[in-house]
Formats: C-alpha cells, structure tokens, sequence
C-alpha cells in the first residue's frame, strides 16, 4: 500500500481514536502513517452488527410467544452464547439450558436473577421485563 | 502513582506491549516491527471445524502471546508471566509491580473494555494493554491501539483482566524481569532466528489448514460457500473474514505491511539485499489481501452475487497464497553470514 492510498473513512472507531497504519512511501520506504478508518472495514462490521440485531429480535419474539425466558433475549444481545454465560455466572451449562425455559426462569430466586443481571449490565426488574433505556 | 513510562501507539497491540515494555527495561532498539517480525508474528490459519462469534475461526498472525515470549527470548531477556485463580491476588500482584516501578503487560477481553467503542466490542479475549500507574482507584492504561494512554477503575480492569470464554485471560500479566542492554549482534542473531521460524510456520507447518497451504485452503473452500452456505451466511462469513483480516489497527492485510516493515529494518541489521527485495512481494500480499477485502465487500453489499465472483474471490486467496510461498521460499534460501 501507498502512503497516498492509506483510506480516510471515518467511522465507529474514528469516535475514539485513529489507527496506525504501515505504507510505503515513494522511495519505496516502509513509514507510518494515521488513518480514521476504512469504509470496506465498516461495511463488515454493520453486517455483523445487522446480524446481531435479527437474532436480538428473533428472541423477542420467541421471549413473546413464550418459547423462550428473556435470557434468551439478553443472551442475543449481549452478544453471548451459553458457554459464555456460564463461564461468567458460574452457572453449569445444563442449568442455563434450564433458565431458558420460561417455566423455569419464572420461580428462578433474586440471587440468581442477581448473577444473571450483572453480567449484562442491567437491573433485575429489566432482566424480568426487557425494557431497556438503551441507545 | 505514575511511572516514568511513554506511551506508543501502534498498529496491533502485542506488537506495541512488547515494543512499549522491552523500550521502558532498556532495549532501545526496539520498534513494532523489529518485535513482529523477532516474535515470528506473521502467520494464518484457518480451523474449519471452529466457530468464533458464529463465524469462521481464522487468525492472520500468530498465537496471543508468542510475540511477547519469542522476542524477549531471541534478545536474551528473561520474561515473567502469570496467571491467576483469584481475582485480589490478581490485583495485589499488579499492585506490587507498580510499587516497585515496573509497568505490566496484560491479558484482556474487549467486551467489557470501557474505553472502546461500543461497535468493537465483541467476545474477543486476546487484547492487550499496559498498566503503568494507579491514581486512587483508577489505573492508567497504555492501550497500544489508541492514541492516547487512558485509565480504568480497579472494577472494570478486574472485569477485563477477567473475560470469560475462548481464550480466557485468566488475569494474566506479563513483564521483562530485567532491565539489559541489547547489542546490535544480538540483535542480527535475533533477527534471522525470527525469519527461520516464520519460514517454518508458514512453509513447513504440518496439515492443511495453517501457513502457506492454509491461505490456498481457504481460497479452495470460498468457492463452495456460494452453493454450501446461501448467500446470506456466506455473506456474513466473509464480513468476518474481513473483520479478522482488519482486528483494529491493522489495517487492511496490515500484518503483511509490517513483516514488509521488519524486513526493511532488518536490512540496516543484515546487509543482505534479498531482504528488501522480499519486502516487495510482502507489500503486493498485503494490496492483494486489500483488493480480496474490497471484493468480498462487493459479495456481503450484496452488490455481487454470481458463483463466479465467489470463484474470483477465491483465487485472490490463491494468488496471496503464491505471493507469500515465492517470499518465504527466499527468505528460506538466504545465506546467513555467522
């Protein structure tokens, strides 16, 4: 890559910070140089993030049909699988299994609910309920 | 508490702990490429049977944490490396170093990284960053990828050091033992022993899906996501492959563009001119990993949807797959002066 052809794109990360890049310049010498980011790049990361949101909205539906307990939902949007839930609550797998059941979440005790608040970042009364003041 | 430390930013983050704490103990010398390319860092792999983030399981460098220990142990510096079960000993631990004057590299997950953007926060838990100083609860970070150093409260950096899932860090924290002086010899030494180690992982690696054949493997395989996965997942695979190809800071085949660096700078260590001539078909790997980047995006767009654009895709990467082959294949056939 040419020095020149470095992308200026901003995007998500051009909020927090430019990111080094190596180029060469026209001598054929490798030098540095900051960008703010590259369209391609950001293209990939929305079609992960659109992803996200589908399956974030597939689990509300099912938490609403009663398929599933809204960990599913928070699970979906927290961007965790029941690996990493478990590896963060301390819970077994099979229990987590469990706690998806809608049946079961209900009479889950406040300790519980805790753990499961904590890790994403919400209260309890949220975790019940799903309603979010989120941007 | 503050150290007398300097922050670097730097186009990936183990490269800039290692070239951040091997600076602060007294290895002048030292840049981000010089420790990629000592550290053997160049690297791919592509583990069909894994799942990262429901996506393809890939790497474009080598394993987390072996920039760190290889360099150090080319340039004869003894490393201290720790993990943790508990989390006060964790803190405790690190709290020691500081006092005595040491700032330490650490192990982290983004996820709960506060200081990222909220767009970067996937379950990834091979970052890493410095810690040179406390100020009342909050510890001052030295994140190679930012520009400037930043701070986080005991709570988040325990949360961080502490990530659950693939790669967990365990609290881990790392840090050269000593302060040494590095002469230039051993520096030359250091580098042809991180080229011949490179050559190896990348020529001679057994299987079929890491090093040279693992790029030619992938190339392979893309052509058959059209039909095997439907458009929408292979879309989304793709969007992975770029998001790897892309970590933060390393912009676009950006690994390919600083083992091009390493192996300029080397030359001023070993005056052998098939070094900058490799140089060269380094650059042209890392513009092909760009231009595969740009047309994978055209498939994920969904501007691009033909079997033939996944065939054209697929033999960008085998085309890359050559371009490193014919470099490491002269790198392998340079004549070391010992």
């Amino acid at each position: 890559m040419k020095k020149e052809d470095i992308p200026q794109d901003p995007g998500a990360l051009s909020k927090a910070t430019k990111e080094v890049c190596y180029a060469v310049d026209q001598s054929g010498k490798y030098t540095t140089e900051l960008s703010v980011g590259w369209d391609i790049k950001a293209r990939a990361l929305d079609v992960a993030w659109d992803d996200i949101s589908q399956r974030v909205e597939a689990a509300r539906q099912k938490v609403k049909n009663k398929e599933a307990s809204p960990l599913l939902f928070f699970i979906e949007l927290r961007l965790m699988d029941i690996p990493i839930v478990s590896a963060y609550t301390g819970f077994w797998k099979w229990q987590v299994k469990q706690h998806l059941k809608p049946s079961v979440f209900e009479r889950l005790s406040e300790k519980k609910l805790a753990k499961y608040a904590v890790i994403f970042e919400v209260s309890v009364e949220e975790l019940k309920t799903m309603n979010l003041n989120e941007t | 508490m503050k150290l007398n430390f300097e922050h670097i930013q730097a186009a990936h983050c183990e490269n800039g702990v290692t070239t951040s704490l091997l600076r602060y103990n007294g290895v002048d010398r030292i840049t981000e490429p010089l420790a990629f390319g000592i550290g053997s860092g160049l690297f791919f792999v592509y583990i069909p049977f894994l799942k990262i983030n429901k996506g393809p399981a890939l790497a474009f460098r080598t394993m987390p944490g072996m920039i760190f220990k290889r360099t150090c142990k080319s340039l004869g510096i003894p490393v201290i490396r720790k993990k943790f079960r508990s989390k006060e000993e964790a803190q405790q631990i690190l709290d020691q170093c500081l006092e005595a004057g040491q700032p330490v590299g650490c192990q982290v997950g983004v996820y709960y990284l506060t200081y990222f953007p909220k767009e970067y926060r996937f379950h990834f838990n091979a970052h890493n960053l410095i810690v040179f100083g406390k100020e009342q609860d909050d510890y001052l970070i030295s994140d190679p990828v930012m520009e400037k150093a930043t701070s986080l409260s005991s709570y988040e950096l325990e949360r961080v050091r502490f990530a659950k899932g693939a790669l967990a860090p365990r609290g881990q924290l790392y840090y050269p033992k000593e302060k040494r002086a590095v002469s230039k010899e051993q520096f030359s030494k250091a580098i042809e022993t991180g080229i011949r180690r490179n050559v190896r992982d990348m020529l001679r690696i057994p299987g079929y899906f890491a090093g040279v054949k693992g790029i030619r493997y992938m190339g392979n395989t893309i052509k058959k996501w059209r039909d095997r996965l439907g458009l929408h997942k292979a879309g989304l695979y793709l969007a992975q492959l770029v998001r790897m190809q892309e970590e933060i800071g390393t912009g676009g085949g950006g690994f390919r563009f600083i083992y091009g660096a390493f192996l300029q700078e080397a030359h001023a260590y070993q005056p052998i001119d098939d070094l900058i001539e490799v140089s060269k078909e380094f650059t042209l790997s890392g513009d092909t990993w760009r231009n595969a980047a740009v047309h994978a995006a055209g498939i994920y767009k969904g501007r691009l949807t033909d079997q033939q654009d996944f065939n054209q895709l697929g033999d960008y990467l085998l085309e890359i797959a050559e371009v490193e082959r014919r470099a490491f294949e002269k790198l392998s056939q340079i004549k070391w002066p010992s």
